[in-house]
């Protein structure tokens, strides 16, 4: 077997603040193989994003991460600031949630498409590098006149499919997509996720899509990793996760977003209880256990591990629910 | 039109109604001050009684009447300065560019060095430079020009303990060198250090701090955490992202400012003896001399209403949301 395209190790990142420390990742150990799609879902607040910008290394300089965090075998973490720069944007891109805040206020899009192009392969001439641009706007469905714009002059999807050609530009092999359709109307949600999912599939890369909406996620993943408190607390193939999940907070995850037609959520959505705890005072036991409608006395004592619950499948629970198991209240 | 010449339009228009606004505030506002100016200039001074009829004649005019005449040119040569009794134009004219060289200069070096001190510190926000160079500029920007001219000049131009007095304690040059020549120009230029440098240093804690405070409202901003992710160099990303969207606010500021060194050039040409419209304007406000007043009022006034019209324009140049 072939070393995984991206890996995280035990991976630990806790920030320093004026409040004391705040793990924000308390160890997640996740590999995903080359041309593979991982989907990463959990509420705000779960280190889902704090895990993608580990990736390339953006993390604030005041966390302290331990762990490592292995892009194509090489420790992201340890390598020297000038592999870094050289391994950012041209092996992994990120595709950045916000599509209003990613891009430079003053410069025109297609400069912001073509700058790490001529970063990267500097042996590329002017206009190589503009007919990239121009085709990377057409790959994403965006006149390639476009380029011309600044970014107040397009829309809120124009911007995001503009996010996506900058992800591509470098034609790297692994994409990170951090809540890449958040703040969009529902819509045109639909029309940037197919785009994005469209692409990777065309060009085969590795796909990291991070989302709160598992639905989403089951569409386009082969995989699926529920976050909660800084840990994953489920894994496995992302219809198992969303339909059957094995851990009642996947369970509550999937129960929040209905699927229209299916009988089950004919009455209302149902949300969960209580707010998920705060970082810096997750205690004993399992993190889920005050909120878990299925929670057992012993639930709140010791480590909760991630253990198999089927073939490929994994939850961090002591009383996994069973597939026929009804989860919805 | 596209809307960027509609933009400019707008602005110059907007300015051009200042302006006539300030002119009718500038004739009222003189008009109304109390006492007999007249009497204040030719008290103790030998002046031909013909000569105080003609002032008095002017100012003794029905007040519409004097307006209109005013309004009609208010460039008039014909507007005479009654304490130097020659055309209030004559005077700026002869002064002005002792005043352009000094301010100029200050706020060339003075923007530069601030912008310069300010990116380094906002930067590298709570480091050591930051913390340093915020003291030095907070300490500098409360100072008074007149209070740090007058440190300055007792100092370097006459002295103090073992610091020996080397600066010329006034004037922009020795009496007799030809202006035209080397030595002139060498001259002029040794005479500037000390009012430039007290200029200069207020200016340049004021754009430091303005500079650092948006450099690090910039921090932030997601569009560096992506240029970072694309591979560049720090300092790249600070020059070709996070400065140019930091300079907007600092360079509008620079030049919306401009009315205010105006000011600064008052209390520092006096100090330092500087023959400018600052001094010009400081011996006017004791006459008071009305017609001088107005003038420099007016042209002060046009150079703040021309340094705004440029701020818009500049700003609709660096900022593309702006022209829309």
């Amino acid at each position: 077997m072939t070393a995984p395209a991206l890996e995280f190790r035990d991976l630990h990142l806790t920030y320093r603040t004026a409040d004391g420390p705040i793990p924000a990742v308390r160890g997640v150990s996740l590999a995903l193989p080359a041309g593979a799609s991982l989907g990463i879902a959990g509420e705000s607040g779960s280190g889902k994003s704090t895990l993608a910008s580990t990736v390339l290394r953006l993390q604030p300089r005041s966390a302290t991460v331990t762990g490592q965090v292995l892009v194509d075998g090489e420790d992201v973490l340890g390598m020297t600031f000038k592999r870094l720069r050289a391994l950012r944007w041209a092996q992994a891109s990120i595709v950045f949630q916000g599509a209003l805040h990613g891009l430079n206020p003053i410069q025109r899009v297609g400069d912001q498409v073509a700058e790490p192009i001529a970063l990267h392969e500097p042996s590329i001439g002017t206009d190589d590098v503009h007919r990239r641009v121009g085709e990377l706007f057409e790959q994403v469905g965006l006149p390639p006149a476009r380029a011309a714009a600044y970014p107040h002059q397009l829309s809120g999807g124009q911007r995001q499919r503009v996010m996506i050609a900058m992800a591509l530009a470098c034609r790297p092999r692994i994409i990170v997509a951090d809540e890449p359709t958040t703040a969009l109307d529902v819509m045109v949600q639909a029309q940037v996720l197919r785009v994005l999912t469209d692409l990777v599939a065309e060009l085969g890369l590795t796909l990291v899509l991070i989302s709160h909406d598992l639905s989403v996620l089951a569409d386009t993943c082969q995989r699926a990793a529920v976050m909660y408190a800084g840990r994953v607390v489920e894994e496995g193939p992302s219809t198992a996760v969303f339909e059957r999940g094995a851990h009642p907070y996947s369970r509550a995850l999937a129960a929040a977003f209905p699927r229209v037609g299916d009988p089950r959520f004919r009455y209302a959505p149902a949300g969960l209880p209580g707010d998920p705890p705060f970082p810096g005072e997750v205690g004993e036991g399992c993190p889920f256990a005050p909120r878990c409608p299925h929670s057992r006395p012993d639930c709140t004592s010791g480590e909760v591990q991630l253990a198999a619950v089927g073939p490929g499948r994994e939850a961090a629970c002591r009383y996994p629910l069973l597939d026929d198991d009804e989860g919805l209240r | 039109m596209g809307p960027g010449a509609r933009y400019a339009l707008r602005s110059v228009a907007s300015g051009l109604g200042t302006l006539l606004f300030v002119v009718v505030f500038n004739f009222f506002l003189f008009r109304m001050l109390p006492g007999d100016p007249i009497g204040l200039y030719t008290r103790g001074r030998n002046v031909p009684p013909e000569q105080i009829e003609a002032l008095r004649a002017e100012l003794d005019r029905p007040l519409l009447e004097q307006f209109v005449t005013y309004l009609a040119n208010p460039f008039a040569s014909t507007i005479n300065s009654a304490r130097y009794n020659q055309p209030v134009w004559t005077l700026i004219g002869d002064r002005v560019w002792a005043t352009l060289l000094l301010v100029g200069t200050a706020i060339v070096l003075a923007s530069i060095l601030g912008t310069w001190i300010g990116i380094r510190a906002g930067w590298r926000r709570g480091e050591r430079f930051d913390r340093v160079s915020t003291g030095v500029t907070l300490t500098l920007y409360s100072m008074p020009e007149f209070w740090l001219g007058m440190i300055l000049l007792i100092t370097f131009g006459v002295g103090v303990g073992f610091v020996p007095g080397v600066f010329p304690i006034g004037g922009i040059i020795t009496p007799g060198v030809d202006p035209t020549s080397l030595a002139g120009v060498l001259d002029v230029m040794w005479h500037m250090v000390l009012p430039v440098t007290t200029l200069m240093v207020v200016y340049l804690a004021e754009y430091a701090l303005v500079m650092r405070a948006s450099l690090i409202d910039e921090l932030g901003e997601d569009y560096l955490t992506v240029a970072r992710a694309k591979g560049l160099m720090d300092k790249v990303v600070r020059r070709r992202h996070a400065v140019p969207n930091a300079l907007l606010p600092t360079v509008t500021l620079i030049l919306l400012n401009l009315g205010f060194v105006v000011s600064g050039a008052i209390t520092v040409e006096t100090v330092f003896s500087w023959p400018g419209l600052g001094l010009l304007s400081y011996d006017a406000l004791r006459g008071p001399d009305i017609a001088l007043l107005q003038a420099i009022f007016l042209l002060f006034s046009i150079g703040v209403i021309v340094a705004n019209i440029i701020a818009d324009l500049l700003y609709a140049v660096l900022d593309p949301r702006v022209r829309a």
